[in-house]
């Protein structure tokens, strides 16, 4: 079981010795940074962590990290750590993977992942590009991005991986900017803690193929005002001078100025993650002025290792079959002398 | 007029082969079940082949929506359902059109002629009724208007609607079988009452109409004589009948069991190979964790994750999902995991013919996939040794640490046979290569001198943390590599560690001859079909034909080679176009080979294999 660690460990004990062969500048870095800083605050042992990833430059991600890991095939890899997580769930499994592996070839296990709820942690290493094949439209590419196998201007309209996600059921979304590793950090924590599957999309900056794909809205300069940061329980509220909120008006999410038209404070909406109903999580991923960012959504339901637990100890209980042996001689035999 | 049992005649056989035809809704293959289960009680010998449309409902009485079982019972050995019959049970004039072909001349055919009427002639395109033209002139038909008579036994029970009272009739049939064959009903009412525990009323019914069955055949004047077929002479044991795919299921679970590992199934549903899920998600009391993924290759994915994790994992389809998942069984070869694959083989390719049987995913399961990426390939040949052969597909993985390819096929997973019960204690023990806490100087591809298999450390275990993947790895580390050196070290390993199995498995041994004239080759399915075959020409007097049948084929057993010199000819023969003889025709140059192959979605005839052994010796 995952239990406290007396000796704490730090952020090294999570590097390998693996030199990480990233390009200069990517926001990679960051997450794998965030990463081994989170690990020691989890409390879990690093021989109970597996990291398992697929096909793409973030699926390398397991060989940097000195945990148990897997570095697979194209798309796969939350149906092998779904193979992991249901032999032993008492390990801490993590998948690592990118826009193209999680959403263009690995779509039917990401959607499937997220409606069965078992309990491991996505990161999507979202850059809206294909970085490993060096630059193709990837399904979170913008309509009309030039890309090299979209010379003239994508025509394939955008998955929103949260949409998606939240789409196929998923309990836990939360989205985060790449460059800012302690969020990444502490999202990374609060996943792990929580029971069921967990997606982290984080919005990675691809410094060669896709540049600047967010910096209009994770630049330092404008990034306060632009993406909005949301908290459980917590007033929908934003801005360099955090005088900008959400309201629910025409069954649409509206940008108010507090003190302006008598809007209070007491007027914008409180973030519920917890709820059940998928509505407003789904209002808040698809909003694009502000950004919404945070844990969206994070509703606590049966995890599927429970659910079959619990109908392993019932069938348990009632069945005769103690030994193998016991089913083979069971029914219908006959001797032969 | 009433004839007295003890009046008529009993006419002592060896073996006798029926076969029960209907249309798909007819309930032909529980009335062929039955008759098996109540055989191999008796004490018979036994071999069965259901032949079934993928059309789940076809139209009624459709020329292809008929639904055949057949049964071969005997008091000698029984290897194969047989080839031509002895009795043929047909419900409708579409099941008699199409398997009339089958039925020996003079011998028995009992129809319902309650469903020879117009409409069902039309539809089997008959042009005018086969019961009134000379079409049986040749056989003993025996008409019975088999839903009148239903209707009739079941005229005392008051509120039964149509439907339920022509269901039933195929009961009527079988209770006229059990009579013929001198058996009794007592099991199929044991039965009749687990299976309808909550629907007392059919108990009742089904019970009525069987026993007016097997009433109707004891009065009837025009059944001449009675069979009976005398228990067969089997080692002593404890029996059950056993389907091929339950087989397969319970080697899994004592594999498991024996080797101490948690059993993980990774699968999707595929015809015919989906009866071992449905066996294998029973068994939750076991430990059993059976998982049905979104697709063919989440079911091998989830798999090779459970491999990785420490469980005995394995992973069942048939012949376009072993497609789907050759990428990820690349992945595990490369991973050096323990797992099983296991292909209930069909007719292809693409779809092909999903419920008919054929042998022809041997190259697909030797060579399909990219790279060199060589796999254990392993066959069972009959329903029964399926089990023998999913155990020792499970203790070859776990011990060789490599992918093992399990093959069957829809004959020998869909047909049964008496399975002398194996207790857990009397298998083989499986070891398998975990290493424990705080081994020294530890890396994941330190090997066991001997068999090659690499050390398997799983998470959990302290101090062992690793990367492994599908990139190449260094030789000795295990970190990833692109030397080019190291690439061919690392091929010729992963190779040579298959070959070695060879130390681990039997060498193979031909039966009826050592040496002489011709030596029939088969592997895998058509062991029964050969065996008999070769059997009966030794019994007609051509002592000098032996037959080498193949359960390992990759790596053949070590004596291949020199087994294959002893003889003056070979035939190699293969329910495909021929791809086991080119493979030996690549491994034994110089030999050579002659094939004899059939593509139809059945199983080999005897009487075709004896021609064809003929034509050989002359």
């Amino acid at each position: 079981m995952e239990t406290a660690v007396e000796n704490k460990y730090t952020y090294k004990d999570f590097e390998s010795d693996q030199e990480v062969r990233w390009c200069p500048g990517c926001d990679d870095y960051v997450i794998l940074r965030s990463m081994q800083k989170a690990l020691p605050e989890m409390g879990v042992k690093k021989e109970d962590v597996v990291f398992v990833s697929g096909i793409g430059c973030s699926s390398r991600f397991p060989y940097y990290i000195d945990t148990y890991g897997m570095h697979t095939i194209h798309g796969r890899a939350p149906a092998i750590a779904s193979g992991v997580k249901l032999a032993n769930p008492s390990l801490s499994v993590w998948v690592a993977t990118g826009d193209g592996d999680a959403m263009a070839i690995g779509g039917n296990h990401f959607i499937h992942v997220l409606r069965r709820n078992i309990d491991l942690n996505i990161i999507l290493f979202n850059n809206e590009i294909y970085g490993l094949t060096k630059g193709q439209f990837s399904p979170t590419s913008m309509v009309g991005q030039k890309t090299k196998s979209s010379p003239y201007g994508n025509t394939q309209p955008p998955f929103n991986p949260g949409e998606l996600a939240l789409g196929a059921g998923a309990r836990f979304y939360g989205r985060i900017s790449g460059n800012s590793p302690k969020d990444i950090s502490q999202m990374l924590i609060d996943a792990h803690h929580f029971k069921g599957t967990s997606l982290i999309e984080v919005l990675q900056n691809c410094v060669i193929f896709n540049d600047g794909c967010y910096s209009n809205v994770t630049n330092k300069d404008v990034k306060e005002d632009k993406l909005i940061f949301l908290e459980h329980g917590k007033p929908m509220i934003f801005g360099k001078n955090r005088d900008k909120g959400l309201v629910l008006s025409n069954l649409k999410l509206e940008v108010v100025t507090i003190g302006e038209n008598g809007i209070t404070e007491d007027n914008i909406l409180i973030h519920d993650a917890k709820e059940k109903d998928p509505t407003m999580h789904q209002m808040l991923v698809r909003l694009e002025y502000p950004l919404a960012t945070g844990i969206i959504r994070s509703y606590n339901d049966l995890t599927l290792e429970e659910r079959e637990a619990e109908v392993t100890k019932q069938v348990k209980a009632n069945s005769k079959f103690k030994k193998i042996d016991d089913l083979f001689f069971s029914g219908e035999t006959y001797k032969v002398e | 007029m009433i004839v007295e049992k003890s009046n008529i005649q009993s006419e002592a056989l060896e073996t006798v082969v029926i076969r029960f035809v209907g249309d798909s809704g007819d309930g032909m293959q529980l009335t062929g079940t039955q008759f098996t289960d109540t055989s191999a009680m008796f004490g018979n010998d036994i071999a069965t082949f259901p032949n079934y449309p993928s059309e789940i409902r076809a139209p009624q009485g459709s020329l292809f929506g008929v639904s055949g079982f057949q049964v071969h019972i005997g008091s000698v050995e029984v290897s194969t359902p047989g080839d031509n019959l002895d009795l043929l049970v047909a419900m409708n004039p579409a099941s008699l059109k199409t398997n009339l072909y089958a039925l020996k001349p003079g011998h028995t055919i009992i129809v319902d002629t309650d469903a020879f009427n117009r409409k069902n002639l039309e539809k089997a395109q008959y042009k005018s009724n086969p019961l009134e033209d000379d079409t049986l002139n040749n056989y003993r038909v025996v008409k019975v208007d088999m839903t009148s008579l239903t209707r009739e036994a079941l005229k005392d029970i008051e509120g039964l609607d149509n439907k339920t009272i022509t269901r039933s009739k195929n009961m009527f049939a079988l209770g006229m079988v059990y009579w013929m064959y001198g058996r009794t009903t007592e099991y199929t009412i044991d039965f009749f009452k687990k299976k309808f525990r909550k629907e007392p009323l059919l108990i009742d019914v089904n019970t009525k109409v069987l026993k007016a069955g097997y009433n109707f055949a004891e009065t009837l004047e025009f059944i001449p004589n009675a069979y009976s077929v005398s228990p067969a002479k089997m080692a002593s044991g404890t029996y059950r009948v056993i389907m091929g795919n339950t087989a397969t299921a319970w080697g899994f679970l004592a594999a498991a069991e024996k080797s101490g590992l948690e059993l993980f199934l990774g699968s999707y549903p595929i015809t015919p190979a989906t009866d071992i899920l449905h066996e294998l998600v029973k068994h939750k009391h076991f430990g059993v964790k059976a998982f049905q993924a979104e697709d063919e290759i989440a079911g091998i994915s989830s798999a090779i994750g459970a491999a990785f994790a420490g469980d005995l994992a394995i992973t069942t389809t048939s012949g376009p999902g072993l497609a789907l998942k050759g990428e990820a069984l690349g992945l595990a070869i490369m991973m050096e995991l323990p797992l099983v694959v296991v292909n209930v083989q069909r007719g292809g390719p693409s779809t092909g013919l999903p419920t008919k049987t054929e042998q022809s995913d041997l190259f697909q399961a030797l060579y399909g996939r990219n790279g060199e990426s060589p796999a254990i390939v392993i066959a069972a040949s009959t329903p029964s040794n399926c089990f023998d052969f999913a155990f020792q597909a499970a203790k070859l993985a776990l011990e060789h640490m490599t992918p093992v390819i399990l093959l069957t096929d829809g004959y020998i997973a869909n047909g049964s046979a008496p399975w002398r019960i194996q207790s857990v204690e009397e298998l083989p023990e499986i070891k398998n290569n975990k290493v424990k806490e705080g081994a020294d100087n530890w890396s994941p591809y330190i090997r066991n001198e001997k068999t090659l298999a690499r050390n398997w450390a799983i998470p959990g275990t302290i101090g062992l943390e690793h990367r492994i993947g599908g990139l190449e790895k260094d030789s000795i580390t295990g970190n990833v590599s692109q030397a080019p050196e190291n690439h061919e070290i690392m091929t010729k390993i992963r190779a040579e560690k298959v070959k070695r199995v060879q130390d681990d498995i039997p060498e193979i041994k031909t039966e009826f001859a050592t040496s002489g004239d011709l030596l029939v080759v088969g592997w895998g399915g058509t062991y029964g079909s050969l065996h008999s075959a070769v059997k009966q020409m030794n019994l007609v007097g051509y002592k000098n034909i032996g037959l080498a049948h193949f359960n390992y084929i990759n790596p053949l057993p070590k004596n291949t080679g020199d087994l294959l010199t002893k003889f003056k000819k070979i035939v190699v023969c293969e329910l495909n176009n021929g791809q086991f003889v080119n493979m030996l025709r690549m491994n034994f140059t110089g030999i050579e080979f002659l094939q004899y192959n059939k593509i139809q979605g059945l199983p080999f005839g005897n009487s075709e294999l004896m021609e064809v052994f003929k034509k050989l010796i002359k």
